[in-house]
C-alpha cells in the first residue's frame, strides 16, 4: 500500500512538469499580450497610449524576454519563494488574490458537494428499491428535470423570485452593509442567508445527474445472486440493501470523488457569475479573457495539482473499499 | 401436516403477472420431506423447481403472487411455521432465513458478496441467529471452514470470494448456510457451474455432512445421476407440475409416468448396447403463456389417450411405498 502510494507520487511529479509547460505555453498562444488587451482597453475608454510607452510597460512586466526565460523566472518563483507572480491586471500578487477567495470558495464548494450527495444517494437508492412506484416516477421526472434546467438559470429565477417576492437582497453572498465589514456572528447570520441561493443552484444539477447513476447501479446490483444469498442468511431488507449493494454501487462515485477537489476551485463558473459570488472561478474567467498569464497560469497549476492530489485520493480510497480492486 | 415431516408443500401454486400475460409457473405441487431425508427435485429449465425452493424461503420473486397452497415447516423446537402466511420481512421469516433453513445457490462466483470477506459473510448469518462473543464467532467460522474441508481457515476467513476457486467459494458457501445449524438445507443446482471433478467433491462434501449433522435436504437439479448419487426421494417436474415423486429406486426401476420414463431413456449410458441412438423426447416445451389443456405433458406424451389427456387435469394416483404420478393411466 505505501509503495502504491510513493509510486504514484513519484509519477505525478512528471505529470505536474509537463503540465506546467503546456499551460504556459497556451496561455501564450493567443495573438498579443497582457499589454495588447490593456490598451485596446483604455483605447475604449479614449486614452491613447503611443508604442514607447507599450514598449515600456512591457519590459517592465519582462513580456519581452523569450518565453522559456519567462517560463523558467515564473515556475523558479513558484518552487524556491512560494511567488505566484504578480497579477498584471489587478497590479497584486496572484497568491494573495487566489488564498483571498479560496475560503468562500471551498465553504460553497464543498457544502454542495455534501448536499449533493445528501440528496442523490438516499433518492437514488429508494428508487431503485422501490422501481416504478410513484416516487419512483416523481423522482425520475424531478431528475430529469434538474438535469435540464441551467444552473445559471435556476440562479435567476431564483434570485428574481427571491427579490419579488420575499424582498432579498440577491447575488453575492454578503448584505452591502456587512460586505467590508470585520467578521462577526451578524455577518456570518448574513453569510448563511445568502448561502443557501448558490448551495441550491450548485448541487441540483449535480444531485440530478448522481441520483439517475446511483439508480442505475443500484437496479444492477439489487438483481444480482449475492442480493439473494443475503436474504436467506436472515438480514432483512434495510440490512440487505445498505450493507450488500449499496456498498458495490457507491464505487463509481468514490472513484469520481477526487475530481471534485478541482471542481471545488473552479467552481461553476457561470453561475458564480450570474450570483456575483466572490469566488475563484470568475476571477479565472477574468484573467483569461485579459490575457492576465500569472494571474492564470497559478490557477491552472493549482488546479493540476489538485486533480492529480484528487485523483490519487480517489483511487486510494477504491483500493480501500474494494478488495476486488485491491488485491489485483 | 403429518408428524414425522420437517416440510410440507400442499397445492401449491405460482403465478407472474406480465404485460404478456400470465404465467403459471408453478401448478399444484405437492412434495414434504421427512427429517434427515434426501429429496432431489428433478426438472428442465423454467419447470418451476427453483420457485418451489424460493417459496420455502419466502423470497418469491416482487411479481410473483401465491395464487393457492400452502407450505408447512416444522422448527427443531416442534413449533409449525405456515411460511406463506409469514409476511416476507416478518421476524419469524428472518429467523427461519439462515436460522432453521439454510440455501446454497448455483453461481459460486456472484452468490457470495464481493465486497465482504469469507468470515465476515459467515460471521453475518452467525451474528443473525446467535449470540456467540465476536471470538467465539472467528473461531465457529474457522471451524465451519474446516468442516467443509478447506484448508488452512483461519487465513481462508480473510479472503474474499474473488481470490477463491469456484469449488472453494461453493465450499465457503456451504459453510455459511449450515453455520446455524440448520434442519433444512436447500441447495439449488449447487455443482451445475462447477467441472466434474469439482461437483464429485462437493456432492461427497454435502452427502457427508448431512450424515454428519442429520439434517434434510432439497436438492435441485436438472441432473439425473446426480439424483441417483445423493437423493432418497425425487420429484420430478414439468411446467411448473410435480408429475412424480417416489423413492429414488422406484424412480428409476418402476417409474409411473410417460415424462419420467422419456426422461430416464434420453440419458446416455456407457453400458448398453453399442451404437444405439440416444432416444429424445418429441416435441417442444410449450409456451408458458399458453399451457396445454388437460395434462400438461399430453403434447409431447407417447402414451397419451386421446380426448381424456387433452381435456382433463389428471389427479394424484398413490401407489405404494409413498410413490405418487399424476397421469391418466394410472386412474381407474
Amino acid at each position: 500500500m505505501a509503495g502504491y502510494i510513493a509510486h504514484r507520487l513519484l509519477w505525478s511529479i512528471p505529470t505536474l512538469i509537463v503540465i506546467t509547460i503546456a499551460t504556459f505555453v497556451i496561455i501564450q498562444l493567443p495573438p498579443g499580450d497582457y499589454v495588447t488587451a490593456y490598451i485596446a482597453e483604455l483605447v475604449e475608454t479614449g486614452e491613447v497610449i503611443d508604442a514607447e510607452t507599450a514598449a515600456h510597460i512591457r519590459h517592465e512586466f519582462g513580456l519581452d524576454r523569450p518565453m522559456y526565460e519567462q517560463f523558467l523566472t515564473w515556475i523558479g518563483g513558484i518552487l524556491l519563494h512560494g511567488d505566484f507572480g504578480l497579477s498584471l491586471d489587478w497590479k497584486l500578487p496572484v497568491s494573495e488574490l487566489i488564498w483571498d477567495r479560496i475560503g468562500l470558495t471551498l465553504l460553497i464548494s464543498m457544502l454542495s458537494l455534501l448536499m449533493t450527495w445528501a440528496i442523490a444517494i438516499p433518492i437514488g437508492v429508494y428508487s431503485a428499491t422501490r422501481q416504478y412506484s410513484f416516487l419512483d416516477h416523481l423522482f425520475t421526472v424531478l431528475g430529469f428535470l434538474g438535469r435540464g434546467i441551467p444552473d445559471f438559470l435556476l440562479a435567476l429565477v431564483l434570485m428574481w423570485m427571491g427579490f419579488l417576492y420575499f424582498n432579498f437582497h440577491v447575488g453575492g453572498l454578503f448584505s452591502p452593509a456587512y460586505e467590508n465589514a470585520p467578521w462577526s456572528f451578524a455577518k456570518f447570520g448574513d453569510l448563511l442567508s445568502h448561502l443557501w441561493v448558490p448551495v441550491l443552484v450548485l448541487s441540483t444539477g449535480g444531485a440530478a445527474g448522481l441520483l439517475r447513476i446511483m439508480r442505475a447501479n443500484m437496479l444492477e446490483e439489487l438483481g444480482k445472486p449475492y442480493v439473494e444469498t443475503a436474504y436467506a442468511q436472515g438480514l432483512s431488507e434495510r440490512q440487505v440493501v445498505w450493507r450488500y449493494p449499496v456498498r458495490v454501487a457507491l464505487n463509481p462515485f468514490i472513484s469520481t470523488v477526487g475530481w471534485a477537489l478541482p471542481a471545488l476551485i473552479s467552481g461553476d463558473v457561470i453561475t458564480a457569475v450570474v450570483l456575483n459570488l466572490p469566488t475563484t472561478g470568475p476571477l479565472l474567467l477574468r484573467s483569461l479573457q485579459n490575457q492576465d498569464m500569472y494571474l492564470a497560469g497559478g490557477f491552472i497549476l493549482i488546479l493540476s495539482v489538485f486533480t492529480i492530489i484528487g485523483t490519487l485520493l480517489s483511487d486510494i480510497l477504491l483500493v480501500l473499499t474494494d478488495p476486488r480492486i485491491r488485491h489485483s | 401436516m403429518q408428524d414425522e415431516t420437517i416440510l410440507e408443500i400442499t397445492d401449491l401454486n405460482i403465478c407472474f403477472e406480465m404485460r404478456e400475460g400470465t404465467v403459471n409457473a408453478v401448478n399444484g405441487v405437492n412434495f414434504s420431506v421427512k427429517p434427515g431425508e434426501v429429496l432431489g427435485i428433478v426438472g428442465e429449465s423454467g419447470s418451476g423447481k427453483s420457485l418451489s425452493a424460493r417459496s420455502i424461503m419466502n423470497l418469491l420473486p416482487r411479481n410473483a403472487t401465491v395464487t393457492n397452497g400452502s407450505v408447512k415447516f416444522r422448527k427443531s423446537d416442534g413449533e409449525v411455521v405456515d411460511i406463506l402466511a409469514e409476511k416476507r420481512e416478518s421476524r419469524k421469516m428472518r429467523e427461519l432465513r439462515g436460522g432453521h433453513v439454510g440455501m446454497i445457490f448455483q453461481e459460486p462466483m456472484t452468490a457470495l458478496s464481493p465486497v465482504h470477506s469469507i468470515g465476515k459473510q459467515i460471521m453475518t448469518t452467525l451474528s443473525l441467529h446467535t449470540d456467540l462473543s465476536k471470538k467465539a464467532q472467528v473461531e465457529r467460522a474457522a471451524d465451519l471452514l474446516a468442516m467443509v474441508q478447506m484448508p488452512k481457515p483461519m487465513e481462508m476467513l480473510k479472503k474474499y470470494p474473488h481470490q477463491l476457486s469456484g469449488g472453494m467459494r461453493q465450499r465457503a458457501m456451504i459453510a455459511m448456510a449450515l453455520s446455524c445449524n440448520p434442519s433444512l438445507l436447500l441447495a439449488d443446482e449447487p455443482t451445475t457451474a462447477l467441472d466434474v471433478t469439482t461437483e464429485a467433491q462437493i456432492l461427497d462434501l454435502i452427502m457427508s455432512l448431512q450424515d454428519e449433522l442429520n439434517m434434510a435436504v432439497i436438492f435441485i437439479t436438472h441432473n439425473f445421476g446426480v439424483v441417483a448419487e445423493i437423493a432418497d426421494r425425487v420429484s420430478v417436474m414439468y411446467l411448473g407440475n410435480a408429475v412424480e415423486t417416489a423413492a429414488v429406486d422406484d424412480i428409476f426401476y418402476n417409474p409411473k409416468h410417460p415424462y419420467t420414463r422419456a426422461l430416464l431413456q434420453s440419458i446416455p449410458r456407457l453400458d448398453g448396447q453399442k451404437r444405439r441412438r440416444l432416444q429424445t423426447i418429441e416435441g417442444m416445451v410449450p409456451d408458458p403463456f399458453n399451457l396445454p389443456t388437460g395434462c400438461v405433458f399430453h403434447t409431447r406424451c407417447a402414451e397419451k389417450m386421446a380426448g381424456k389427456c387433452t381435456s382433463q387435469i389428471p389427479e394424484l394416483t398413490y401407489f405404494e411405498n409413498d410413490q405418487m404420478a399424476r397421469c391418466h393411466l394410472h386412474q381407474a
